[in-house]
């Protein structure tokens, strides 16, 4: 290791502030983990134990009822609900997400340079659109009345698109959140997928072509195999980014409604801290959308670790 | 000769899923260059002929684009010069240190990396209202900072651990003190690595909406995002000037698809090459 030398000539001083050295490196991150995040996440802990509603705002102090908060939430309808259309919503964006990446990484790799190309610069384009920017050029695609999206959809013989209200009501509310999340989220998998295609050797598949092994056997018996570790980490990664689509939705509510048929999680915190001022429930919401990440991150953060170590 | 063919026909459909894809990305920059009288009428129209500036000159107008792009610069700059010094110091110390507590910090990191702003905002809101720093370039910043530590000391961790410690050492033997072989040696080649990291820590402090909202209640201290969520806003009250949105929104993303691409694969690597090199 990098100390071995330095070891043999130091004195003792020498080596107690070696052994300091790594901790004062740390201490500034550390500092600002612990103000940024430390603190929010024990104060949101401890509130979600407390009942924190509009008196607590102007003063009075927040009675401790332990676990009552968590009770009511569990035997509260609106929440499950709002849980359910989350999770639902990630699965089905983070499915959709992953085929189609995985699709255009196979083309990608099918094609030659000048298509491939083309191909790859539109989607880093769209990858790089920040996410607010992105919504509203999409809200004006989906408009009501004078929408690129209706005109096309009216043109095609026997479709009445025309003024089609897209954010009206909550199903295609949800399609249109979900076919925006989509577009901003393959450029990433398909480029992940694309490089782990280029690691599969020709050889390999010349070799089962030449044993006749056709193209679909060659995809699900040589690469879908060989490409799997990035897969697993990719759709993980879609399904914990999916849970967090608050810019999205907020601004397709702003747009449309903002009743809350159109939540989803992040939006239904929001509401409760803001609106309703009952942080007690809002944290303790909070705190159940942290561990739900947590449990799915749990994953993703053993493989990298794995890589740590090596 | 059917194998050319194919190959022909796929790079035709590539051509054309790329046309969808980019196609927002193109209709943002075409519908900011039309007159709104032009984006009235019911067939869109799908190239720019005769088109101009105004949309441009409309919405720099009243002045809040600047308000909002000073309060978007300041915040930005404090979050990456922040993130980059601290995200090094740590770094160094998990990639050129064996201590205890370090696999401790390691897995901290990683875990609040994937922590959802939706889940920890309302107590940062009350946190930092509670030291009246509401409005405030500090607050975001302070959030962003610890927000975007972890994935920065995560990617310069790499960049550090590929830098061979011999070469410092060969550079102490050489006279050099050890904060010297550090700064000679090792921290030109790390450039890159501190290029790609603060890149990322821009790009998330640019477009972060959720924290801003909550941290940033007046109209007056908005960041670019909320400024403008503002147009979008206003539409549900009074005709929605797209042209103008969409000129703001062009604005909004044009620094982030320069800066995107020029770390584009580094950020993909970061994320996942453990599992693409298996």
């Amino acid at each position: 290791m990098s100390t071995s030398t330095a070891k043999q000539t130091s004195s003792l001083t020498f080596k107690r502030r070696k052994l300091r050295a790594p901790y004062l490196l740390l201490i500034p991150a550390v500092g600002i983990l612990v103000i940024g995040m430390g603190y929010p996440l024990v104060w949101q802990i401890v509130t979600s134990m407390q009942e924190f509603g509009l008196q607590q705002q102007f003063g009075k102090p927040a009675p401790f009822v332990l676990f009552d908060n968590y009770i009511e939430l569990a035997t509260k309808a609106s929440l499950w609900v709002v849980v359910g259309k989350s999770i639902l919503f990630c699965l089905v964006t983070a499915v959709v997400t992953l085929a189609v990446g995985l699709a255009l990484a196979l083309l990608m790799n099918a094609v030659s340079k000048g298509p491939r190309l083309v191909l790859q610069v539109a989607l880093l384009l769209a990858w790089s659109m920040p996410v607010v920017a992105a919504m509203t050029v999409w809200i004006w695609l989906f408009d009501r009345r004078r929408g690129a999206i209706n005109y096309l959809l009216d043109a095609i013989p026997g479709v009445d698109m025309n003024r089609f209200d897209w954010l009206e009501n909550p199903l295609t509310f949800f399609a249109v959140a979900s076919i925006i999340v989509i577009w901003m989220s393959v450029p990433f998998v398909a480029f992940s997928a694309y490089a782990g295609l280029t690691q599969v050797s020709e050889e390999v598949m010349e070799a089962a072509q030449l044993d006749g092994a056709n193209g679909w056997q060659r995809f699900w018996g040589i690469i879908l195999p060989m490409i799997r570790p990035v897969i697993a980490i990719v759709f993980l990664l879609q399904i914990i980014w999916d849970l967090r689509v608050f810019t999205q939705i907020t601004m397709l509510q702003d747009a449309g409604s903002k009743s809350s048929e159109f939540d989803l999680l992040g939006t239904y915190i929001y509401k409760l801290g803001t609106k309703a001022q009952d942080f007690g429930m809002a944290s303790a919401v909070s705190i159940l959308v942290l561990a739900i990440t947590i449990i799915l991150s749990w994953f993703y953060i053993r493989s990298l670790l794995k890589e740590d170590e090596s | 000769m059917t194998a050319k063919l194919t190959k022909r026909l796929l790079g035709v459909l590539a051509i054309v899923i790329a046309v969808f894809w980019v196609f927002p990305v193109y209709w943002m920059v075409n519908s900011s260059l039309l007159p709104n009288v032009t984006l009235q009428s019911f067939v869109p129209t799908f190239i720019p002929f005769g088109g101009s500036l105004d949309n441009f000159t409309a919405a720099l107008s009243d002045g809040s684009f600047f308000a909002a792009l000073g309060m978007s610069v300041s915040i930005t700059l404090v979050v990456v010069l922040f993130c980059l010094v601290f995200a090094f110091l740590a770094a160094v110390a998990i990639s050129r240190f064996r201590f205890r507590g370090r696999k401790s910090f390691v897995i901290a990191v990683l875990v609040v990396q994937m922590l959802p702003a939706e889940g920890l905002f309302i107590a940062q809101y009350k946190m930092v209202s509670s030291v009246g720093l509401l409005d405030s370039v500090i607050g975001p910043s302070v959030i962003y900072t610890a927000a975007v530590v972890p994935f920065t000391i995560w990617m310069l961790r790499g960049f550090v651990a590929g830098i061979p410690a011999d070469l410092e050492e060969a550079g102490m033997m050489d006279g050099l003190s050890r904060f010297g072989a550090f700064m000679r040696i090792t921290f030109p080649l790390l450039a890159p690595g501190l290029v790609a990291s603060g890149v990322y820590a821009f790009l998330q402090a640019w477009n972060e909406f959720t924290v801003a909202l909550v941290l940033l209640p007046s109209e007056a201290n908005q960041t670019l995002p909320l400024w403008l969520r503002g147009f979008v806003q206003a539409s549900a009250t009074r005709e929605t000037d797209w042209g103008q949105v969409m000129a703001a929104s062009t604005l909004v993303a044009v620094p982030v698809i320069v800066f995107f691409l020029l770390v584009q694969g580094r950020l993909t690597s970061g994320l996942v090459s453990g599992a693409v090199k298996g």
